[in-house]
């Protein structure tokens, strides 16, 4: 039984970091609006990616195109397009999330691996089997919404295999069904494939302190000398009766070691990092601190528990530099 | 001839409350109504005996009735009420996940606004596995519905979620519970105190979101009513009325008005706080409001 770590690469030298310091497989995305991480100077171009997959390969790693937006008419020849420049090189595995796409590449490309991207919004068995039927996929990556006790029911009933989240910025709503950033500024991850967008951010100094705005309207406002985050628009504080507070979720990351042993001990085949935004040497630190984790939690069982430098060399890389089980423990529901 | 729909109640209601809601229905100009439970599994705003007596009540009056299924499906006991509600579903029943595209494969059905059709090739596919009619996600723009119309597979309706808070999103939380600091798995329903939800304001008291349990909503009502003339030309067959609790029958009559006799009633006022918007029909911010800046009877 083999669990393997997937990071996260946005450009060529993250790529490079994630498969030095331990990933088993990397996921990139190609420029443009054909997947969920849609930002400026962001993502690979044909040749890089092709010279990605060749050091990857050369040290054993695989190497996913994500291509997780639900393209309209209007973007649909770019969605076909990646998935042919995906296959023309030999990308390992195509991440995808629409419906449209899946029938377009199992028709076309049947050589190629698929599997369900979290923007894919399938959080039990039974729409896991509606695209293994229809698909083929041979894995889905399930949204940051099930218990531990759910997601070890699931694999019991799915020949599917499943990858999960165990490390990165929390989505707090079930990806792919979350329309609140069009919402507030017309552009959505699953239409365009950016949350919050940073053309619609704002920063205020008042003397109330600083704000931050997303497409006018306000997020956040803090107090002198508290750090200020990134505003997206779940992570603001807001006003709900007679309290202002995170009236949706924390600025806070996702850390899964706690219970690394028992998603182990569920099947789970892959452990999978957010951050394709983030900096190589973040992706370095964060690569080699989930190996490290990985290794260990194999080699001692279920008895493991996650070593204190470990989680808080992870904290110290986390948004808000603190971590949450999120819905695997389900008091956080 | 376009038809008008009633979707589903997304909020918790007192029984009868949603007896009577059903009871006024059947006199109300409308052609089709949705039943049943789609954000909390833990919900019962009926008994499981009541359901088809009211789908009775309603077939007797002439409208066609349509079963709702749940949108976010995590445990097995909810993969077995599907089962049970698709099985039992009078003709239609609504898939909202594709667990219920899954089960339902083969038997008519309404592919829901959470199955995230964006496409012709994901619109051709559900119609393969039995879809009739489709209810656009709330997101898309109309030009990209009017696409999608001019190609769609032959007999598939089309319905586009034309009045209500719009269902934005959903979670493993539980908002409502949280914010009254609740455990979800000790909730007390308290839910049921919002028969509208629970607005959720901006620190400049700007209303913004609407808390419903596990699902996020606009505050703002989204209101198509001065654009049927242009829904009706992209090929936009049913339009969705989302309920409320007070005076929804004037809204259901304003847009009976503008459907079948063109007339120009005055719309009523929004008594939600919020207002109305209309952005994503033209491709811009959902929150927008393009018709209304100028006035809620302004030609599209």
């Amino acid at each position: 039984m083999t669990l393997e770590l997937v990071c996260p690469a946005g450009t060529l030298p993250a790529l490079r970091a994630a498969v030095d310091h331990g990933a088993d497989a990397v996921y990139i995305g190609f420029r443009g609006e054909t997947n969920a991480r849609n930002f400026p100077g962001l993502n690979f171009a044909y040749d890089d990616a092709r010279s990605g997959l060749n050091y990857a390969h050369a040290r054993g790693a695989r190497v996913f195109v994500a291509i997780n937006v639900y393209p309209g008419p209007g973007n649909w020849q770019a969605g076909v397009d990646a998935i042919k420049q995906a296959a023309d090189i030999g990308v390992d595995a195509l991440i995808l999330a629409d419906p449209g796409l899946m029938s377009y590449a199992a028709e076309h490309h049947p050589e190629l691996r698929l599997h369900l991207s979290v923007q894919g919004s399938a959080t039990n068995w039974r729409a896991i089997e509606f695209y293994r039927r229809e698909f083929g996929i041979q894995r889905a990556v399930l949204p940051r919404v099930l218990s531990c006790t759910q997601v070890q029911r699931l694999i019991a009933r799915t020949s599917v295999e499943i990858e999960v989240f165990g490390f990165g910025s929390l989505c707090v709503m079930v990806e792919g069904r979350c329309a609140l950033s069009s919402y507030v500024t017309g552009h959505s991850p699953n239409m365009q494939g950016v949350c919050s967008p940073a053309h619609a951010v704002r920063w205020e100094e008042t003397p109330d302190g600083r704000q931050s705005r997303l497409n006018g309207v306000l997020i956040d406002r803090y107090a002198p000398g508290e750090a200020a985050g990134y505003p997206t628009l779940c992570k603001g504080r807001f006003h709900v009766n007679d309290s202002v507070f995170h009236a949706l979720e924390e600025p806070t990351s996702l850390n899964a070691l706690d219970v690394l042993p028992r998603l182990v001990a569920s099947g789970v085949r892959a452990i999978k990092v957010e951050g394709r935004q983030r900096s190589p040497a973040y992706v370095a630190h964060v690569t080699g601190l989930l190996r490290r984790a990985l290794d260990s939690c194999l080699s001692t069982g279920e008895d493991w528990t996650a070593p204190r430098n470990i989680t808080a060399a992870l904290d110290h890389l986390a948004e808000g530099r603190t971590h949450t089980l999120g819905a695997y423990h389900r008091p956080w529901q | 001839m376009m038809k008008l729909a009633v979707g589903p109640v997304l909020y918790l209601w007192e029984r009868t409350d949603a007896l009577s809601f059903y009871e006024s229905l059947c006199e109300a100009p409308v052609d089709i109504v949705y039943l049943g439970e789609v954000v909390c599994s833990k919900r019962r705003v009926l008994e499981r005996d009541d359901w088809p007596d009211v789908a009775r009540m309603l077939t007797q009056a002439g409208k066609e009735v349509v079963i709702s299924t749940l949108a976010l499906l995590e445990a097995e006991s909810e993969l077995a009420t599907l089962a049970r509600q698709i099985d039992g579903a009078p003709r239609l029943f609504e898939a909202n996940d594709y667990a219920a595209v899954e089960y339902g494969a083969g038997r008519p059905f309404v592919a829901g606004p959470h199955l995230n059709v964006y496409n012709t090739s994901t619109l051709n596919l559900l119609a393969r596995q039995g879809a009739r009619r489709w209810v656009a996600p709330v997101e898309l723009p109309l030009d990209t519905v009017a696409k999608l119309a001019a190609t769609r597979p032959p007999g598939l309706e089309i319905e586009m979620f034309a009045y209500g808070r719009l269902p934005l999103a959903f979670s493993a939380r539980c908002f409502t519970a949280r914010s009254h600091n609740l455990a979800k798995d000790d909730c007390g329903f308290i839910c049921g105190s919002y028969p509208d939800g629970l607005t959720l304001y901006s620190r400049e008291e700007q209303p913004f979101l609407t808390l419903n349990g596990i699902q996020t909503q606009s505050a703002s009502v989204q209101n198509l009513h001065p654009h049927v003339s242009s829904l009706r030309a992209a090929g936009v067959d049913v339009l969705r009325l989302s309920p409320h609790s007070l005076g929804f029958i004037d809204v259901v009559r304003a847009f009976d008005e503008a459907v079948n006799t063109m007339g120009a009633t005055e719309f009523p006022e929004p008594y939600l706080p919020g207002g109305y918007c209309d952005g994503y029909l033209g491709g811009a911010a959902g929150i927008a409001r393009a018709a209304h800046e100028r006035g809620s009877r302004a030609p599209p």
